[in-house]
């Protein structure tokens, strides 16, 4: 299992890059706006804004001080939904200098916002097409994660149920009172699951697919925390619902949180049900420090960056040779052709698909 | 407070004005000033005011449903915390046990322990997320309120009044409800404000243990801000709160009534006694029972899963807990966590003594003190996410500019302690004997010393109660702060939201460790407390 997953991810690592850097070295001859290759930043402190999720390692952003004199101060500020919203209410006095955490469920939001200048990072030239979502370049994208159905492996060995492979097997009779999911007015990954649900029925098709999980006894929680720790069979609460709404790298941390750690991950991914998040960083409108936020940006697309990523938030990295770190390689799950919708799709809809899908599920 | 011996008339006037004059200008910059920013922004869009936002949602039955399910909801959490509350008040107030000052150290750990936590405790004792499952965390949380509030009158209240009535005949519910309950009623109705300003607020319980079909206004204006960014809308929802709230302050205000009952306090040694009878013990250990299983429980819960690792009973996630993702920029060791709650802790229960304090003594002394009274309450009852937007578009010139200041945090903290000390207070301030006063100036004491020599002394202790809440408001708070940018210096409560925010045992495991630490910590700082005497007075 793990190595299929290890060779077709390799795989399209070496195409998506070959490819984008062939588009990008006949299309970009002189990246806008780059910063100069050579600068000092003696002083400068930048300030990133960003979710609370948001992590990385402390060498890491040391080396980058070592190399260019900026530091860097982090500032996490709320839910990724409510960080995003204070970077919006903030622009004409803003936080800080860059945001990290905008994703592709909420692009559309922060380009109408018009909360971010323009740049086109060099570095973009190693990030293949599918994830540069932003044609005019005010956001870069940083890395990526897909929301899927986990499921606990040792509850469906010991009923002898086989795990689901589609969305539509999980209407089936073999599934009812089984799935939770979040509820998309109030968790990130419930939003982009019902996102994949509508990428896949299509508009007029996921209501009636919402209705019949409704039927099969879906249960709803207001968030990530309460469907793993509370409701799923394989998380820390133990609840008794083998199928959560939760993301194709919790089979790894499941793993790497764990002391002993298992050879084998107790929980597995349903790969046909997901849905690709992207996130993205951007230098905000009225920074003081353009050029050595736009060093930022560049550093945050290094290598260096991109590989400390996976273990610090649990998200794949967007650079097409950044190595994953053995956990990941062997234990999350890549969904091959996960679910999406553009930007601005979900931008004109997000707000009517919620209250219909609280019209269709909870009333 | 510190007038020279012969003010000048100017001076003294200026003086005499501090007590007012402080506390509200504090209000007016750290929240008036903000709510009316976010306030505005919703409802002066294009520089014209545009009132349409308000109608829209009183027009619209969902959102009526949910204003009507905010106020009921809170009103009988209130009435079971009173319920629930008031015996064991009583009992705490009035028995003296072995393990009383522990036991009154632990119903205050509930208050600090984040929603999160509490749920997933609660779910693992089987208790399903529904109404029921609302009112329990809400008793759950605000029994504390409820306990220590009234009791810390009750155990100031001359038990002799009760057996004199019933030495001339009144049965024991008459000389209950005839002698103490009167007395008792300003604080019976501070801590039925304060329950119900907090359940009316209620924001993680709803969300975790309401299922997801139930919403309040306050998760209903988080949604619209910090979801959808309706700005018009939570606006509109913002001042119905509003509306709510000073509705309910001035009907407690009238509730209050205007006279100022002397009670002729005692010192808490001379009131406690030990349970003697059957009836009385019986009744003791009922409480203790149902403190036990309303509180002890989920608690216990807590406790347990944070040693249970998978190789048996252990340290393994306290181990875990300054191990994991010690190299990322926003690790924070233990100790650090630690000494930031305590830090934040100790300047919000600061701010919130001097600014509760004066507005106490000008809330006694004003015959319109009730207005500052019930003003400084109204932070209690307006959203987390209103306050905490406001401030970041609010607070963004100098000097004022505290928006990525760690000092915004426990100013926000103060702002929900504040009513507090102010609540605490008043009731003891106000049955101080005018006598006492007015003797002690007779024989030539001045103002300053009055204060010293006969408030303080017997104020010390509702200070000490006060100054225990705002420290253990400011350790678990999270919701004001959840909406305000921390940098730098994360506390307990945020160590633990990071710790569940990803999957596996460890983080789990460590998350319940932290738990407990805040727990222990909640313990330790009570009971701290209590041992400060600022002149109990126990001293007459």
């Amino acid at each position: 299992m793990a190595r299929r997953v290890l060779s077709i991810l390799g795989c399209a690592v070496a195409t998506c890059s070959l490819a984008s850097s062939a588009l990008m070295s006949t299309l970009a001859g002189t990246p806008a706006g780059a910063a100069p290759a050579v600068s000092t930043h003696d002083d400068v402190t930048l300030t990133l804004v960003t979710h609370d999720s948001f992590s990385i390692s402390k060498s890491v952003l040391r080396s980058f001080t070592r190399e260019t004199g900026i530091t860097v101060r982090v500032l996490p500020s709320g839910d990724a939904g409510a960080a995003l919203n204070q970077v919006i209410l903030t622009k004409d006095a803003p936080l800080g200098d860059l945001f990290f955490g905008v994703d592709n469920t909420f692009l559309s939001r922060a380009l109408d916002e018009k909360v971010f200048e323009r740049y086109r990072s060099p570095e973009l030239a190693r990030v293949p097409a599918v994830f540069r979502l932003d044609a005019t370049h005010h956001v870069t994208p940083i890395d990526h994660g897909d929301v899927c159905i986990n499921d606990d492996n040792a509850w469906f060995d010991e009923h002898k149920v086989a795990v689901p492979r589609t969305l539509d097997d999980l209407t089936k009779p073999a599934y009812k009172g089984r799935l939770v999911v979040e509820n998309p007015a109030t968790s990130s990954p419930g939003l982009a699951f019902l996102l994949a649900t509508v990428a896949r029925y299509g508009q007029d098709g996921w209501r009636a697919y919402w209705e019949r999980l409704r039927a099969n006894d879906v249960k709803v929680v207001s968030g990530w925390e309460q469907a793993y720790n509370g409701e799923f069979s394989a998380g820390e609460g133990a609840g008794d619902r083998p199928l959560v709404v939760s993301y194709a790298s919790s089979p790894a941390a499941a793993v790497y949180y764990s002391d002993p750690r298992p050879k084998d991950s107790p929980i597995g991914t349903v790969l046909d049900t997901c849905f690709r998040q992207i996130e993205f960083v951007g230098v905000l409108r009225g920074t003081e420090h353009p050029r050595a936020a736009r060093r930022l940006v560049d550093f945050m697309l290094s290598r260096r960056f991109q590989e400390d990523v996976p273990l610090q938030m649990f998200v794949f990295p967007v650079r097409a040779d950044a190595r994953l770190p053995g956990v990941f390689t062997r234990f999350a799950d890549v969904p091959t052709d996960p679910a999406t919708l553009p930007p601005s799709v979900i931008g004109t809809h997000r707000e009517q698909w919620i209250d219909e899908w609280t019209e269709t599920v909870l009333r | 407070m510190t007038p020279p011996a012969r003010p000048a008339a100017g001076a003294a006037a200026l003086v005499r004005g501090i007590p007012v004059v402080v506390p509200v200008a504090f209000l007016a910059v750290f929240f008036g000033y903000p709510v009316a920013t976010i306030v505005g922004r919703g409802l002066w869009p294009g520089g014209q005011l545009d009132l349409s936002p308000l109608g829209d949602v009183v027009g619209d039955p969902a959102l009526r449903d949910i204003a009507w399910f905010t106020v009921w909801q809170a009103a009988l959490s209130t009435v079971l915390a009173l319920a629930v509350g008031l015996p064991g008040a009583f009992v705490l107030a009035r028995y003296r046990f072995t393990g009383r000052s522990i036991i009154r150290a632990l119903i205050v750990v509930p208050f600090v322990l984040p929603t999160i936590v509490v749920a997933s405790a609660f779910l693992a004792l089987g208790v399903e997320p529904s109404l029921g499952a609302i009112l329990l965390a809400h008793v759950f949380f605000n029994y504390a309120v409820v306990v220590r509030v009234v009791g810390g009158l009750w155990a100031h209240l001359d038990p002799h009044q009760e057996e004199a009535a019933r030495v001339l005949g009144a049965s024991r519910v008459r000389a209950f409800t005839g002698v103490t309950l009167p007395a008792l009623r300003p604080a019976i109705l501070a801590a039925a404000s304060i329950t119900f300003l907090f359940t009316f607020t209620s924001f993680g319980v709803i969300l975790v243990l309401g299922g997801p079909t139930r919403s309040t206004l306050e998760t209903e204006i988080y949604r619209q801000t910090a979801q959808l960014l309706d700005l018009r809308t939570a606006a509109a929802l913002s001042i119905l709160q509003l509306v709510a709230v000073v509705v309910l302050l001035v009907v407690a205000g009238r509730f209050q009534g205007r006279r100022a009952v002397a009670l002729g306090l005692r010192a808490v040694a001379v009131t406690a006694r030990s349970a003697r009878s059957l009836s009385e013990r019986a009744f003791l250990g009922a409480n203790l029972a149902l403190m036990l299983a309303l509180l002890g429980v989920p608690m216990a819960v807590l406790v347990a899963r944070s040693f249970a690792t998978a190789n048996g009973p252990s340290f393994g996630f306290y181990r875990a807990l300054g191990e994991l993702r010690s190299g990322s920029v926003l690790f924070v060791p233990p100790v650090d966590a630690i000494v930031n709650s305590l830090l934040f802790a100790t300047v919000a229960t600061a701010i919130a003594l001097v600014i509760g304090g004066l507005a106490a003594f000008a809330v006694v002394r004003h015959h319109r003190g009730r207005v500052l009274e019930a003003t400084l309450a109204l932070p209690l009852g307006i959203s987390a996410v209103t306050v905490g937007f406001g401030f970041l578009i609010a607070l963004d010139e100098p000097p004022l500019d505290l928006r990525t200041s760690w000092i915004i945090v426990p100013i926000a903290h103060a702002l929900i302690a504040i009513p507090f000390v102010v609540w605490l207070v008043t009731p003891v301030l106000r049955s101080i004997d005018p006598r006492l006063r007015e003797v002690a100036a007779v024989l030539g004491a001045s103002p300053r010393r009055v204060w010293r020599e006969v408030d303080l002394p017997i104020v010390g202790r509702a200070f000490a109660i006060a100054a225990g809440f705002a420290f253990a408001i400011s350790l678990g708070e999270f919701g004001a702060t959840l909406f305000i940018a921390r940098p730098d210096r994360p506390t307990l409560p945020v160590v633990i939201y990071r710790l569940l925010g990803q999957p596996g045992a460890l983080n789990f495991g460590a998350a319940m460790a932290a738990s407990t630490i805040l727990m222990a910590l909640t313990v330790v700082a009570i009971l701290t407390a209590e041992r400060v005497r600022v002149g109990d007075i126990g001293t007459f």
